[in-house]
């Protein structure tokens, strides 16, 4: 493979990562203010469908990206909905959704089945798609996959260091103390869902008007996703850059796949195409294990020495949840 | 007591009402005509004793999957993980049918050997959830789904790898075991066999005693109430919350088990066929409770046959069933919701 080659291989590999970013950004600024939404899987399909059908109905992309962003909305708005007025467990909810969306797109989506639509183009960048490297790396994108790398930037940003910033981790964190400082927590959790639903929205369009352009229903690819973009956000330690990091590995173990598949014939294509997904748990149990009680048990046996080197890893790795993730806020 | 018996019947009957309203919205907006696709799912379920024989030879792994969920519900635990257990199952069952089918035993004998594989491939892989979770924390959903994935990966590996059919692997499986291999057929009927429902009745009716009429289901019950006073109590949460995977994986691995020896008679590769996920939406609807899985179950079970035809017929996705029973699940938690809050508004006002 020429140096070249690699480049505009390890492009795409950045803008196959542009949808999960979007989901995991959007799953985390939902998760920091305390709903968990486990409906992404069947939410990107829903999305995916709605965006292209719009799409090809249209003939307008932007609609298309529109439609997602409003489908994504919608169903976080649901759950939403059921945990925080209806004190429902936002783990069912979630998962019916989650099966729920899955079977509407494919149901809705079977009429348009196969159809060409117009498709998000690439937008190099005039001057900085001329720099060596980088040119071909990161200036001969789609706008979505130069939005995914702002928004990164942006979400951090918004998230560790402004005002409105702060009281979104209260939220998710300590929400009595949250609302003691005034904040209206639940009218909070309401538009933080919402808004990251709509941001995990715009992931399936991604999908659907560009990386994976086309909907072909139970064969599109996209079943399965949102269940890693939910691991990635535990991955990612409700941080936008770690959370960036996962969707990066993910599209590099995905495209490793593809690359590594005719050297290994003995190995079906299927096989390599889950692999990240095992990849996937063992990662997740490096990021929990720390938070075991026999491990700590077993550190302290250590050498004072070797103990502190290995929990210095482990805290490294670690992630803590949002102290209230999952869990309905009544004021007395 | 008797008024909210009333009103629960209410709220239970108007979720119904507006799941249905909601799934013709959707048929109307697909552009098809809402009452022609119920009678095709209707006739297609119990039109004829051939399909109907085909809902009960889907009920079995349902319920099966479903009766095993109790028990995880019942300690609190959400196992999601249920699909690859029931994979695993498959893949232990077909394994010993492969190591044995030339031994020339009794074919019964080998048959409950290859079942009890079954089950214990199950258990086995639900105990690593359950080791996930309790030595390395990570979470039942988030383990689960993952060794779900690995489930798929591993049962794709055997049929396109080690154990590919003579000439080309294909999608449709492994070769096909012999006759003499299959669980006894009913007279008269394609597929169904007397003996899967004899396990699924069973079960149900297992799990229904463990959790109302033993000690053990109390304590698991306990935990699944309240683990850190049950702690307190003496109640040892994690070797309970580990018990309740294994039975689980039993029931999950023995739906494994049927799906080969009774319905494909060979390894597949979607050999789990959604009923693990589809267990978790009859339990979540019928409150976790064990008195209602079978009719529910039986229901799912009717939908999914029945809307087999709707391709070929209609021209519609078969997935409406999964809409249907997605929007009825959703609108009996949304439902359930709506009445507590009901109940307690009127409480603060008396």
């Amino acid at each position: 493979m020429t140096d070249s080659a690699l480049l505009i291989s390890l492009a795409g590999v950045l803008a196959a990562a542009a949808p999960v970013l979007f989901a995991v950004i959007g799953e985390t600024i939902s998760e920091r203010a305390g709903v968990l939404n486990l409906s992404m899987n069947g939410m990107i399909l829903l999305s995916a469908m709605g965006g292209f059908a719009v799409t090809l109905f249209t003939k307008s992309v932007v609609l298309g990206f529109l439609t997602g962003a409003a489908i994504g909305a919608l169903v976080s708005l649901v759950v939403a909905f059921a945990s925080l007025t209806l004190l429902r467990s936002q783990v069912a909810v979630g998962f019916v959704l989650a099966l729920l969306c899955r079977d509407l797109s494919y149901f809705l989506g079977n009429p348009i089945m196969g159809q060409v639509a117009p498709r998000l183009s690439q937008q190099p960048i005039p001057l900085l798609d001329r720099l060596p490297l980088l040119g071909t790396l990161f200036f001969h994108q789609d706008v979505m996959t130069y939005l995914s790398f702002i928004l990164v930037f942006l979400v951090w940003f918004f998230i560790f260091k402004t005002q409105p910033g702060l009281v979104l981790r209260g939220i998710g964190d300590r929400p009595a103390a949250a609302y003691v400082r005034g904040a209206n927590v639940n009218r909070l959790r309401y538009l933080y869902a919402v808004l990251g639903g709509a941001i995990a929205g715009l992931a399936g369009p991604i999908y659907s008007l560009s990386v994976k352009a086309g909907w072909k229903g139970t064969i599109s690819g996209l079943d399965g996703v949102g269940w890693i973009v939910l691991s990635i956000t535990i991955f990612g330690g409700w941080k936008p850059f770690r959370a960036a990091l996962g969707a990066y590995l993910f599209a590099l173990l995905q495209w490793l796949g593809l690359v590594l598949q005719p050297s290994l014939p003995s190995v079906p294509s299927q096989v390599l195409q889950v692999a990240p997904f095992p990849l996937m748990i063992l990662t997740l149990l490096f990021v929990n294990i720390g938070n075991a009680e026999w491990v700590e048990r077993s550190l302290a046996r250590l050498p004072e020495n070797v103990r502190r080197d290995i929990s210095r890893v482990l805290r490294a790795l670690n992630a803590t949840p949002p102290a209230a993730l999952g869990l309905p806020f009544e004021k007395e | 007591m008797r008024d909210s018996r009333l009103s629960n019947l209410l709220f239970q009957t108007g979720s119904v009402v507006l799941a249905l309203v909601l799934t013709t919205l959707v048929l109307l907006v697909a552009g098809a005509q809402p009452l022609e696709a119920y009678k095709n799912i209707i006739l297609g379920s119990v039109g004829s004793w051939d399909v109907a024989a085909n809902v009960l030879v889907s009920w079995v792994p349902l319920l099966l999957a479903t009766s095993g969920l109790l028990v995880t519900f019942t300690v609190g635990l959400w196992n999601i993980g249920i699909e690859g257990q029931i994979t695993l199952g498959a893949i232990f069952t077909t394994w010993a049918l492969r190591v044995l089918q030339q031994s020339g035993w009794n074919p019964g004998v080998i048959i409950l050997i290859a079942v009890l594989a079954g089950m214990v491939g199950g258990s086995l892989w639900a105990l690593l959830t359950g080791a996930l979770k309790t030595f390395g924390g990570v979470n039942e959903i988030f383990g689960g789904l993952g060794l779900n994935f690995v489930a798929v990966a591993l049962n794709l590996w055997l049929i396109f790898g080690p154990w590919k059919r003579p000439g080309v692997a294909s999608m449709s499986g492994t070769l096909p075991f012999d006759r003499s291999l299959w669980m006894p057929i009913a007279e008269g009927s394609s597929r169904l066999t007397p003996l899967t429902i004899v396990f699924a009745v069973v079960g149900v009716l297992v799990v229904y005693g463990m959790i109302e009429g033993t000690y053990f289901g109390l304590k698991l019950k306990a935990v699944g109430k309240n683990p850190k006073s049950a702690y307190i109590l003496g109640i040892p949460t994690w070797q309970h919350m580990m018990a309740s995977f294994a039975l689980c994986g039993l029931f999950a691995g023995l739906a494994g088990a049927v799906q080969v020896t009774a319905v494909y008679h060979r390894l597949i590769p979607s050999i789990s066929s959604g009923y693990g996920y589809l267990g978790l939406m009859v339990a979540m609807l019928v409150g976790y409770r064990a008195s209602l899985a079978a009719p529910v179950a039986l229901f799912f079970a009717a939908l999914n046959v029945g809307s087999i035809q709707l391709p070929i017929v209609l021209k519609l996705d078969s997935s409406l069933s999964g809409v249907l029973q997605g929007t009825l699940v959703l609108f009996v938690i949304l439902g359930q919701g709506v009445r507590a809050r009901l109940i307690k508004k009127s409480k603060e006002e008396a």
